[in-house]
């Protein structure tokens, strides 16, 4: 690593640029529908705005689904303590702690096959 | 009114209990054999790029785009994973993705995590690999192995069937231990209609991703650094 090594620093950096771009701000222009899989769930049934938030009428897989164990994360639905606006940052902070732990397993699991060989 | 982000996998309740240990048992045995097997794809030189491109698909995942009315999709990543870092390697990237999200953002339930590691880590890595392998040896066969388009629409294609295949996984967890009265075949047809949507999406972004990588670090990219040494791991 010597006569690439801007080149590598740029590719890198750019990568780690991307990553907080995308989940620090293209997130906020994110579709907030629900994805094809949970619309799935949600075929046979009509969702209807209540006094108490959204109610589901009719029959349909959506209506098994049990509250979230991890909803009073502080994190949960990708907002810092429930505040809807601070998605960005919440993901900046995911993004940073899967890096983490991925690139701690994979050195680990790397270094476990160099101290093998 | 706030805005509202997104990733959304399967809920806790959608398949009963015993299936969800079921696919639990299988998650856990198929990433035990990841770590396993991920030691032939990862040295001091390709971690890096292993942890960024597990980070990069949790920020694309939060990224719901448009496909109907109504309805939006968001990247899976599995094919792109496996692609850049490897199969095994790359399912391990999904896996933790869905780890974090579930336990940290309420995003997908918490006995689901086996169900959809399954579903997006395991099947869409297979799948996507797979493809991507087949057509990576075709375009060697047409000298075509070294052409950063090629490449791209190698990425589109796995990704789409990848993404596809990922959404059976579902219909199989569900006519095994489905909790709610909707027709299997109205689940299929369903799914493979908003899928293929979104598989497009995910081929787009997998193809714009392999490409630029493979514009500035070809060395690092696991589908040419396999063929390359010859000792590919069988997938």
């Amino acid at each position: 690593m010597t006569a690439g090594d801007a080149r590598g620093r740029r590719f890198w950096a750019g990568f780690g640029v991307a990553i907080l771009v995308i989940a620090g701000v293209v997130s906020y222009f994110a579709s907030s529908n629900p994805d094809g899989l949970d619309s799935a769930t949600l075929q046979g049934c009509q969702v209807v705005q209540t006094s108490h938030g959204e109610q589901l009428t009719g029959s349909c897989i959506a209506q098994h689904a049990k509250q979230h164990a991890m909803a009073a994360s502080p994190l949960a639905d990708y907002a810092l303590g429930g505040h809807g606006d601070t998605g960005g940052l919440a993901g900046i902070i995911g993004a940073a702690f899967v890096l983490l732990i991925a690139g701690g397993a994979f050195w680990l699991i790397a270094r476990s096959r160099s101290s093998k060989s | 009114m706030s805005v509202e982000f997104t990733a959304m996998h399967m809920s806790d309740g959608i398949v009963n209990a015993p299936t969800s240990v079921l696919f639990g048992a299988i998650a856990v045995v198929a990433l035990a054999v990841c770590v396993w097997r991920a030691r032939t794809e990862l040295d001091e030189r390709t971690v890096p790029l292993a942890g960024l491109v597990a980070a990069f698909i949790f920020a694309v995942q939060m990224i719901n785009f448009p496909i109907l009315p109504g309805v939006s999709g968001h990247l899976l990543g599995g094919a792109l994973a496996a692609i850049l870092v490897g199969p095994y390697t790359g399912a391990l990237c999904i896996a933790i993705v869905l780890v974090v999200q579930s336990l940290l953002f309420a995003d997908g339930g918490v006995t689901a995590l086996g169900t959809n590691i399954t579903n997006m880590a395991l099947i869409g890595v297979a799948v996507g690999y797979s493809t991507a392998v087949g057509l990576y040896t075709l375009a060697r066969r047409r000298h075509l192995d070294g052409s950063v388009p090629a490449l791209g629409v190698i990425g589109f294609v796995s990704a789409l069937v990848g993404t596809v295949c990922a959404s059976m996984g579902f219909v199989i967890e569900y006519a095994i231990g489905g909790a709610a009265a909707t027709s299997l075949g109205t689940v299929v047809a369903y799914l493979l209609g908003t899928h293929v949507l979104i598989g497009i999406g995910e081929g787009l972004i997998t193809a714009v991703t392999v490409m630029a990588v493979v514009r500035s670090r070809p060395d690092l990219v696991y589908l040419l650094r396999r063929s390359r040494t010859g000792a590919g791991v069988a997938a």
